[in-house]
């Protein structure tokens, strides 16, 4: 007997290959996406109450955009041969795409469209600051620094135009990450067709979750008012999604359990065993039904602001926890049985590993770093200036 | 016979371009290039199992350990023992992949058989299909091979495998499998489970090859392939494979 292993599986099954590093790739594009998508709520449908979650929601899908590629990178058997996958990429791979995609999202849709928005305060800041400071502010105006209105509208005009290549190339970048789970035939815990539909919302969940934290803990820190109009609104919009993510998941099960074909057992016991915690009580329970109550509970009544405040940060924090225990019980639970059909393994998590526990903590507190930095870098909201339905 | 300084130089030459493509070619594969006689377009290499025939000794897998240096606790060929109850699902195991064989069996009254794995040298390859830099891939003769100097470890083609025949080598850090061996087969002999087996019951087949046996097999008897319904092109062709196989 194998420890860890329950049943037979095939004997190169006993260890499974894409641990936690893998689990975390998926989670951060996912909130990449989301955050992109909530922006341009703003930008493209015209959702004026989001208005200063903008910037903040552009800041955070690049410090998350920033850091995507790593866990990939330190999961590699050979890192150093990943620039490969850019010079001869194989045109039959679906993960071969992701380079391209990732770059397209990056260069193209993210980087321009933070600094159009940017580049009139940036001018400014190179105007008005000394030192260091003016030389980084300088070095990003890149050599333009015309913010006549002229100048102003042509950079709205543009900045529209990428948002709106942005929508899709979002959509492409999250359906495209659930499409290298969902393409895999030999896994019937992955193959379907409904997968990338479901990254996608759940992508739109976490990243809108994560902006509603993230700006109402920056809100704190800096001791500035919360625009209650604001926070109503994403949190209605979460909701919003929220359900289709749910019933969209919801949909992928039923229609397994009706189906019940030669995998469903084995899968079915699994979900029953191995990832009752992860998947019932974490992902659907915990970090599903709960949040979705608290939002569907604001749809129905109407709080106190502070009842409020808390039950969205509670909402907020919880999604993001069931978001990232959906991802692990798709890569994670989607190895833990055998292609046989007949037994399963088991998956620990190492500590100090290259693919461990402080590898991953390191990794997910990065983008919150980078964020605070691009905060302070370029700050979002004009300081001490309240916008309209602002509380304290 | 003259030979002139020129004639010489030329033969050396040629001897040592030969060699040196010979030499990159060991490096990219892991092993030693085909000889001179051989032509890839003439093959189109697999095996058949007869599956009454493996007596569960566990040489096919020793023998394939030695020959590739295989790693300890991983198979590029295993064994499995299935024992058939009517009405439940069988039961299964393969200790350590057979490599010391099999305990006996605490039941006699099952239905009972050995069934040999390895790579099924698909000609629709999953693992091939997805790896995302062609580390991985179907040789023109037919045999699925990695390039370890290319792998990146990904490891996306392990999870495309419906045979659960890769794993990633734990000091190469890059993906390996059963190559048929190839730097035998390329010289005219057979594979080392092959040549090992006792009894038979596996053996290397050349589909391009109008005298090789296969035909004459394949038509006489009731063949399948693992898991057919992935139409991965499979071409280990087992005979009087029971339903149970998974």
């Amino acid at each position: 007997m194998i420890p860890g292993v329950d049943g037979f599986i095939y004997p190169n099954e006993v260890e499974l290959q894409w641990g936690l590093l893998v689990v975390l790739y998926p989670y951060i594009t996912g909130l990449v996406a989301g955050a992109f998508i909530l922006a341009s709520l703003e930008r493209v449908f015209k959702v004026e109450a989001v208005r200063p979650t903008y910037r903040l929601a552009l800041l955070t899908a690049l410090a998350f955009l920033l850091v995507a590629p790593l866990p990939l990178q330190l999961h590699l058997g050979h890192p150093e041969r990943s620039l490969e996958m850019y010079l001869t990429p194989h045109r039959s791979s679906a993960m071969a795409m992701f380079g391209f995609v990732y770059l397209w999202y990056l260069m193209v849709v993210l980087l321009l469209e933070i600094w159009l928005e940017y580049r009139a305060d940036i001018v400014r800041l190179a105007q008005t600051t000394t030192g260091w400071q003016r030389l980084v502010y300088k070095l990003l105006t890149l050599g333009s620094e015309n913010v006549s209105p002229e100048a102003r509208r042509i950079d709205d005009k543009v900045s529209y135009i990428v948002t709106v290549i942005g929508i899709p190339s979002a959509f492409l970048l999250h359906g495209y990450v659930g499409f290298i789970f969902g393409s895999i035939k030999a896994n019937p815990w992955w193959s379907s067709p409904l997968m990338p539909i479901v990254f996608l919302f759940s992508a739109m969940v976490s990243g809108i979750a994560a902006v509603l934290a993230l700006y109402m803990a920056f809100m704190k820190v800096k001791k500035m008012p919360l625009d209650m109009g604001c926070l109503d609104t994403i949190a209605k919009y979460l909701f919003y999604t929220f359900v289709i993510d749910f019933s969209l998941e919801m949909l992928d099960l039923v229609q397994r359990t009706y189906e019940a074909d030669e995998s469903f057992r084995t899968l079915d016991f699994m979900v029953h065993t191995r990832l009752w915690g992860s998947q019932v009580i974490l992902q659907i329970c915990v970090g599903t039904l709960l949040p979705l109550a608290l939002l569907a509970a604001n749809q129905l009544w109407r709080f106190s602001v502070s009842r409020r405040k808390a039950m969205y940060l509670a909402a907020s924090l919880l999604t993001m926890m069931g978001i990232f225990a959906m991802r692990w019980n798709v890569v994670i639970g989607g190895q833990l049985f055998s292609k046989s059909f007949l037994g399963y393994t088991t998956y620990k998590v190492g500590f100090a590993a290259r693919e461990g526990l402080l590898s991953a903590i390191g990794l997910m507190a990065l983008p919150f770093i980078i964020v605070v930095v691009l905060v302070k870098l370029l700050p979002p909201w004009a300081e001490g200036k309240p916008s309209e339905n602002a509380v304290g | 016979m003259d030979l002139s300084r020129r004639d010489i130089f030329k033969i050396g030459g040629k001897l040592l371009l030969l060699a040196s493509a010979g030499a990159t070619l060991e490096e990219i594969l892991g092993a030693a290039p085909p000889s001179e006689a051989y032509r890839m377009a003439d093959h189109w290499w697999g095996m058949i199992i007869d599956i009454d025939k493996c007596i569960g000794c566990g040489s096919c897998v020793r023998a394939c350990a030695q020959e590739n240096q295989v790693p300890a606790g991983f198979f590029r060929t295993w064994v499995e023992r299935y024992q058939v109850e009517e009405g439940k699902q069988p039961l299964v195991d393969s200790p350590n992949g057979a490599m010391d064989g099999f305990p006996p069996s605490k039941r006699t009254d099952l239905k009972s058989f050995f069934v040999p794995k390895l790579c099924n040298q698909c000609a629709s390859s999953p693992c091939v299909q997805v790896c995302p830099v062609g580390a991985t891939f179907v040789s023109p003769d037919g045999v699925v091979l990695v390039d370890e100097t290319y792998c990146l470890g990904c490891r996306y083609c392990v999870q495309a495998c419906p045979y659960g025949c890769r794993y990633l080598h734990p000091q190469k850090r890059t993906v390996d499998k059963c190559t048929l061996c190839y730097h035998r087969i390329t010289k005219g002999l057979t594979t080392a489970c092959c040549e090992n087996c006792p009894t038979g019951a596996r053996q290397l087949v050349d589909f391009k090859n109008p005298e090789d046996p296969v035909h004459e097999f394949l038509r006489n008897n009731k063949v399948e392939v693992l898991k057919p319904y992935m139409a991965t092109g499979a071409k280990v062709y087992y005979k009087d494979l029971d339903g149970a196989v998974r």
